[in-house]
């Protein structure tokens, strides 16, 4: 057996001249996609609006008159939203290996930092839409219940820290998602790490003192109080989203740009 | 055309494909063919970047898989046809693709009759399609793109003899119309059916390579001897082609008479001398999937 002749090249070289890379605006739509044609991925997304919406009309009951008001009602749908928006996020990264269609995205895509990255600006579509939703939801809540008094004192660093916490979850998702490359493995990890550490920290004094700077859960806590936030407030977020967020997501990165893909 | 260049992959200790080179070649179909575990899949894998490779370089069409924009409206392939997420229709699974490639709609249904998964079938999801089925699937996401090479790794696995029957008429018409088809199985009379060309694999190595002609017809000479290096020794002394066969014996293209001379002139005892009779291909495939024997076998015919 041996090579095409150099008189015919035609014979066994690919003519590739004429056809063009995948745009990433169309690798971004297929992963939205992706997050929409399964059940599981489409009952994620309504239990997001769902719960959304349950929470608020509960906290419609539940709250005192004078607390009813916008902010408010921003702030307790940060919680719920919190915890499934990451798990939004781990899914999409990991169901390319859970359910192995890796081997045919990455052979349509060959170069997977283009389709990591695609991943993340859907992922992070749906974070925004979710903050667009919350917002929605709250001011209806608040135009039919709101206490006297309900739309004062609300700035765009509000709805700024509300996006930054909730654009921080989905990344952290798609993070653990990245490191993990398993469904099970990353949303348990998600949700067990913060009580294990805060169970480690109520044992050992040292490492409440120091929670604030390194576990997320703490230096964000800020974020939900209404409160401007102190320098030294601010810097505590970064760190906490630098070992978090950052550190998993370039770590994660990495091993998925070299492994295998069976 | 697909060409594979002394491509090597370790697994710390384990080489699973060991130096591996071959060609397969536009306007035939290429049977990739080995046991289980021999190195097909993994070197599949390295052709389109899935797996990185220790050594060497594999080519599709004078490109590296990832220098191809678009790569598969140029290369179809179908690496795991189970591969595919349970809870996605038949249908979604091609739309999903036709939307990464930029293609249209219509080219999704073409398909979907083309390989017989249109009407009710085509909504269902895929963790209720038999093996069969799924194989079918991924035939028509690897020919979705339209593409001018074929790398199927199993493509008849799970297949009924109907199917394998279609496929072999499929794959004979996009070779016919000079494409490139590379096909992997574990089982000699699917590639026998099927392939023009044969590449054996045994322990990540090449062992054999050839049209099904050349492969099937090794006429010649079988010779176990008492003491195979002796024998190695007299070949060698009378300029005699010979390769181990696996079981302390060796296959030569020379004449029994001459081997039984060689022999004789240097005194070693043969416990067996006959002719090949053309079984050399399956005799070889059987050496290779019999566990205890796959130790024997060396991938160069030893020049003795």
């Amino acid at each position: 057996m041996t090579t095409a002749p150099a008189t015919s090249p035609s014979l066994g070289t690919l003519d590739i001249s004429g056809t063009s890379k995948v745009p990433l605006t169309r690798l971004i739509k297929v992963e939205i996609r992706k997050m929409l044609d399964t059940r599981a991925g489409l009952w994620l997304i309504i239990a997001i609006v769902a719960i959304t919406a349950l929470i608020t009309v509960i906290f419609f009951f539940a709250a005192p008159d004078g607390e009813r008001t916008f902010l408010n009602y921003i702030g307790i749908m940060a919680t719920p939203q919190g915890f499934l928006l990451p798990v939004m996020g781990i899914l999409l990264i990991t169901q390319e290996w859970t359910q192995r269609t890796g081997m045919v995205t990455f052979t349509l895509e060959p170069h997977r930092g283009k389709v990591i990255a695609a991943k993340v600006v859907a992922a992070l579509a749906f974070g925004l839409l979710a903050v667009v939703l919350a917002c929605v939801i709250a001011s209806l809540a608040t135009a039919v219940s709101g206490a006297p008094g309900a739309w004062k004192n609300i700035g765009v660093d509000d709805f700024a820290k509300f996006t930054l916490l909730q654009v921080t979850g989905v990344l952290q998702g798609l993070a653990f998602g990245l490191i993990f490359l398993n469904s099970a493995a990353a949303i348990v990890t998600y949700f067990v790490l913060p009580i294990a550490f805060s169970i480690v920290a109520s044992l050992w004094g040292a490492l409440a003192d120091i929670a604030p700077w390194v576990d997320l859960g703490t230096s964000q806590q800020p974020l939900f109080s209404g409160q401007n936030l102190t320098g030294e407030e601010w810097w505590q977020i970064v760190t906490g989203t630098l070992i978090w967020v950052v550190l998993p997501f370039v770590a994660g990165l990495v091993r998925v740009l070299r492994a295998e893909v069976k | 055309m697909i060409s594979l260049e002394n491509v090597t992959k370790r697994y710390g200790q384990f080489t699973a494909v060991d130096d591996v080179s071959f060609v397969a070649q536009a306007g035939k179909v290429t049977g990739f063919l080995g046991p289980n575990g021999a190195g097909k899949s993994t070197s599949m894998r390295i052709m389109v970047g899935l797996t990185p490779q220790d050594a060497g370089r594999t080519l599709i069409g004078g490109h590296r898989f990832a220098d191809i924009p678009n790569p598969s409206r140029h290369v179809g392939v179908l690496l795991d046809a189970s591969a595919q997420h349970a809870g996605r229709t038949g249908r979604e699974v091609l739309r999903l693709s036709a939307e990464t490639m930029g293609i249209g709609r219509e080219r999704v249904e073409e398909m979907l009759t083309l390989v017989g998964l249109s009407g009710p079938e085509a909504k269902r999801r895929v963790r209720n399609y038999s093996l069969g089925m799924r194989q079918r699937l991924g035939i028509a996401n690897a020919l979705l793109g339209d593409p001018s090479v074929l790398i199927l790794d199993e493509p008849v696995n799970g297949l009924d003899p109907a199917g394998i029957h279609w496929m072999r008429g499929l794959l004979r018409s996009f070779a016919g119309r000079g494409g490139t088809v590379l096909l992997s199985s574990h089982l000699l009379h699917e590639v026998e059916m099927i392939a023009d060309e044969m590449v054996l694999i045994g322990r990540g190595k090449i062992v054999a390579q050839g049209t099904k002609a050349e492969l099937l017809h090794t006429a010649g000479t079988y010779v176990k001897p008492e003491d195979p290096a002796a024998l190695q020794q007299a070949l060698l002394a009378a300029n005699i082609t010979a390769t181990p066969s696996g079981d302390g014996g060796f296959r030569s293209e020379s004449e029994p008479i001459d081997v039984g001379r060689a022999a004789a002139a240097a005194g070693v005892v043969l416990a067996e001398l006959k002719r090949a009779e053309g079984a050399g291909l399956e005799e070889m495939f059987l050496q290779l999937t019999s566990d205890d024997a796959r130790d024997a076998i060396t991938p160069e015919g030893v020049q003795v």
